[in-house]
């Protein structure tokens, strides 16, 4: 078919496929086929293209949208109604609540004329979501042509494999389709093959080459390489404009855009800013490196006390307690020459993540590092409930402040924080830290200590 | 003239080639009961027997068919349903109802379908009022015909019969296995199952499948039969020897491995890093920041290809594995713990992984050492 190979690019055995699977119009066909894929290689496309182009009664229906049994089936149900009433006739809502009524509805409907003795698919989107309703439903829908006993396919398209489908007691075997993920070659054609007219067809297939050069062994999702492609084709074309190189001149566009796509990686790419953001900074054409993504905005600056409970937080979540009396008592007697390191612990604690602690243990601690006499004023206890609310910039888990898990005498706080805390503008009131704590630093021991600096 | 005589014999042709293509494909797929019954012959005859003595005599009977999937029950059960409908006196009295586990999820659906198929609609309408055995009673007596002072004999059919036996209080299972002892209407109860009390765990059966080449059943032959039939085109009119192959390729392909082959470097990099973490501390499970510090490892010292991405792009490739579901929390997300700290499992084995990474296009040769080394980079 001429007019499906210049819209569907690459996947001319996968159409094969389904053409001969689909047969002739009143052909039976498999009860039930399966297409897996990863995202983006083109498994709704063309299934749907396939089907408007060869005009088969189909019904289209997405599993996210539909998660309830109801809605999943009442809409299936309205639209084959839509489609076998004709023209101008109007049809009142259908409602179906369990899926004896939808297979006795079902085989109502099909007995229409325009749909009589011609094969019905029905084709179920993102069908892993099936998983988590009913549990008879996905059976059902494996066996619909046997239930109904009319001429009907389902075909289902997900993400994930087969074997994670199946239910323990077994059930009708699908017809398993894969549709292979996209070569290099082939997502520089489907790439390519969307450039704006205004530039030939080489230059943009340049643009492309460099631009997968960049992503390529980081993603391989065809929406995503797309999105990127459209953002950053103006910077690409920006010497070229201004007359600085012409089209030909693949080392200067190269030294341009490059250091572009690096900081897109670290921004776009990860979603931290959004893509009008993004082209305003290009039109703006700032240098790329002050670019500040949002984990730049999750450092604050903290009121003096603030600071020390947020150390004493981060030494008890990541020191075992019983090493609390060696590193913060004045006097803390002869210690045996034991082995800290018990044997379990050979993991670094900064692998196995922060651990909760109890509130009166960082109390404790915050009292044997702060070098003046701290009264356990309301003062305290007010900036310790204002770092709580740090919690609320945790988006990039760059800074997780003191999270209670309980409330209560007992709470338990545990801290999350990496390895150094940088200060931003957040609080009016700066204070500069006392020397003692620039300099504390108790004796080394590996594996359990922990040294904040600042 | 000739010309014009092979096109005529192309267009008979290809109505021969369609109309074949109609009668297999119904064959394939749509399991019509005309086919001839191989291997079951006893059985059938032991059903055949005990339908005609509920049709025929009176007698209540029941019977549970019991089989693994694709071996033949339902076709069983049709075929002999079908002759008992030639005979003369039945095909005027037996009432059929036929029941499905899948479609009759609990017993007020499992009465309102067993009414409908009854044709006895408006006699007990859409409410159902009184208990479940009073309405089946009611229903059983209203089939009583008037001569010789007996009822119609009624064959209940139910598939997926283990699925009716979960239901709450097994109501509908008692009631009607009550009906069929008590000697009123003669009742066959006729129920079809794949379920046996062990070996349908899937444990069980992907252990016995890995010891089986090919898989013995009856509709995998069905499928790649068909497959190899949609290759049949009037262009192509014979089926050959390649189209099997091609088929049969089709079917026995490994879907993981599928899945791996269309991943990114980074990703692939990130598998063999949670590989040598279950290497090294024997299947424990992992984090994100364990398998992060794997993976730096190896780029710090010995990758020349692989560039050292940032942390974040490494944790977006981390949750695009857990999205496909090649990796799994050892238990729900909390809310409280975070992403990077959570405890994982990886869902490939070491062989898995190698044959995949056979297979992957353009790997780089300093990841594809990585992986095939045994000793830990220090």
């Amino acid at each position: 078919m001429p007019h499906l190979e210049n819209t569907v690019l690459c996947r001319e055995s996968q159409v094969s496929t389904l053409q001969s699977l689909f047969g002739e119009r009143h052909h039976f066909s498999f009860p039930s086929i399966f297409i897996y894929g990863h995202t983006a290689s083109g498994k709704t496309y063309v299934t749907q293209t396939l089907l408007k182009t060869l005009e088969l009664p189909h019904v289209f229906v997405n599993c996210v949208e539909c998660f309830t049994l109801r809605l999943l089936l009442e809409q299936i149900l309205n639209k084959l109604n839509h489609l076998s009433s004709s023209e101008g006739e109007y049809s009142t809502q259908i409602t179906c609540e369990t899926f004896n009524d939808f297979v006795r509805l079902f085989k109502q409907i099909t007995k229409a004329e325009s749909l009589k003795d011609q094969t019905v698919y029905i084709v179920l989107d993102k069908a892993e979501y099936l998983r988590d309703m009913e549990a008879y439903l996905l059976p059902g829908f494996l066996r619909l042509q046997e239930l109904t006993d009319r001429n009907v396919t389902v075909i289902f398209l997900s993400e994930i494999v087969w074997e994670k489908f199946r239910p323990n007691t077994g059930c009708f075997e699908p017809f398993v389709l894969y549709f292979p993920d996209y070569s290099i070659g082939n997502l520089q054609k489907i790439l390519s093959h969307d450039h704006p007219p205004e530039y030939s067809a080489d230059f943009y297939a340049a643009y492309i080459n460099i631009l997968l050069g960049v992503f390529y062994t980081v993603c391989r999702d065809l929406k995503e390489l797309r999105h990127l492609a459209v953002l950053n084709f103006p910077k690409y074309c920006e010497p070229v404009v201004k007359g600085e190189a012409s089209e030909r001149d693949t080392r200067k566009l190269w030294r341009n855009i490059e250091p572009h796509l690096k900081k897109a990686m670290q921004t776009v790419y990860l979603r931290e800013i959004s893509s009008s953001q993004w082209e305003k900074l290009q039109k703006d054409d700032t240098d790329p490196g002050q670019l500040k993504g949002l984990s730049a905005y999750t450092h604050v600056e903290l009121p003096y006390y603030s600071k020390f409970i947020l150390i004493a937080a981060y030494l008890a979540s990541y020191n075992p307690a019983r090493t609390d009396k060696r590193f913060f008592l004045k006097h803390h007697g002869k210690i045996k020459k034991t082995n800290f390191l018990k044997k379990h612990e050979k993991t670094s604690n900064h692998l196995l993540g922060p651990k909760p602690f109890p509130l009166d243990r960082l109390l404790a601690i915050l009292y044997s590092i702060v070098d003046s006499r701290v009264a356990p004023t309301a003062n305290i206890f007010s900036q310790y409930v204002a770092s709580e609310t740090i919690t609320e910039e945790r988006k990039q888990g760059r800074i997780e402040a003191i999270s209670v898990t309980q409330s209560g005498v007992a709470a338990e706080s545990k801290l999350g924080l990496s390895a150094s805390c940088a200060a931003a503008h957040y609080h009016p009131l700066q204070s500069p830290l006392p020397a003692s704590l620039q300099t504390f630093s108790p004796p080394p021991i590996s594996g359990t200590l922990v040294v904040a600096d600042i | 003239m000739s010309s014009r005589k092979s096109k005529s014999n192309n267009l008979i042709q290809a109505e021969y080639l369609s109309q074949a293509q109609r009668i297999l494909r119904e064959r394939f797929c749509h399991q019509s009961p005309h086919s001839n019954l191989f291997g079951v012959q006893v059985q059938y005859k032991h059903l055949i027997e005990l339908l005609k003595r509920t049709a025929i005599h009176g007698e209540s009977n029941s019977v549970l068919i019991i089989g693994p999937r694709g071996s033949g029950k339902t076709m069983l059960i049709n075929h002999a349903l079908k002759e008992l409908m030639e005979v003369e006196e039945v095909s005027e009295n037996v009432l059929q109802v036929h029941l499905n586990g899948l479609l009759q999820i609990n017993d007020k659906i499992a009465l309102k379908e067993i009414t409908r198929q009854l044709n006895l609609e408006n006699v007990v309408g859409d409410k159902v009022f009184g208990s479940f055995a009073e309405n089946l009673s009611f229903l059983l007596e209203a089939l009583k015909k008037g001569d010789r002072t007996s009822s119609c004999p009624v064959i209940f059919i139910l598939d997926e019969f283990d699925l009716f036996a979960h239901h709450k209080n097994q109501t509908l299972l008692y009631n009607l296995f009550d009906i069929s002892q008590s000697a009123q209407t003669p009742v066959a109860i006729i129920g079809l199952t794949c379920r046996l009390s062990l070996s349908e765990d899937r444990n069980v059966r992907d252990v016995l499948q890995k010891h089986f080449n090919v898989s013995k059943s009856l509709r995998s032959l069905h499928t790649l039969l068909m497959l190899a039939l949609n290759r049949v085109t009037p262009s192509h009119p014979f089926m050959t020897a390649a189209d099997l192959m091609e088929a049969n390729q089709l079917c026995s392909m490994d879907s993981k491995a599928n899945i791996v082959h269309g991943l990114s470097v980074l990703e692939i990099c990130l598998i063999i890093a949670m590989k040598h973490l279950n290497d090294i501390y024997e299947e424990e499970p992992f984090n994100f920041q364990m398998v992060y510090n794997e993976f730096q490892k190896f780029v710090q010292r010995k990758a020349h290809s692989v560039y050292n991405f940032e942390k974040p792009v490494v944790m977006k490739a981390f949750e695009h594995l857990q999205q496909l579901e090649l990796i799994r929390p050892m238990e729900r997300t909390s809310v409280n713990a975070q992403r990077e700290y959570q405890l994982m499992k990886l869902l490939l084995d070491n062989t898995q992984i190698m044959n995949a990474l056979q297979k992957y296009p353009n790997c780089p040769t300093d990841v594809r050492q990585w992986a095939t080394s045994s000793l830990s980079w220090l």
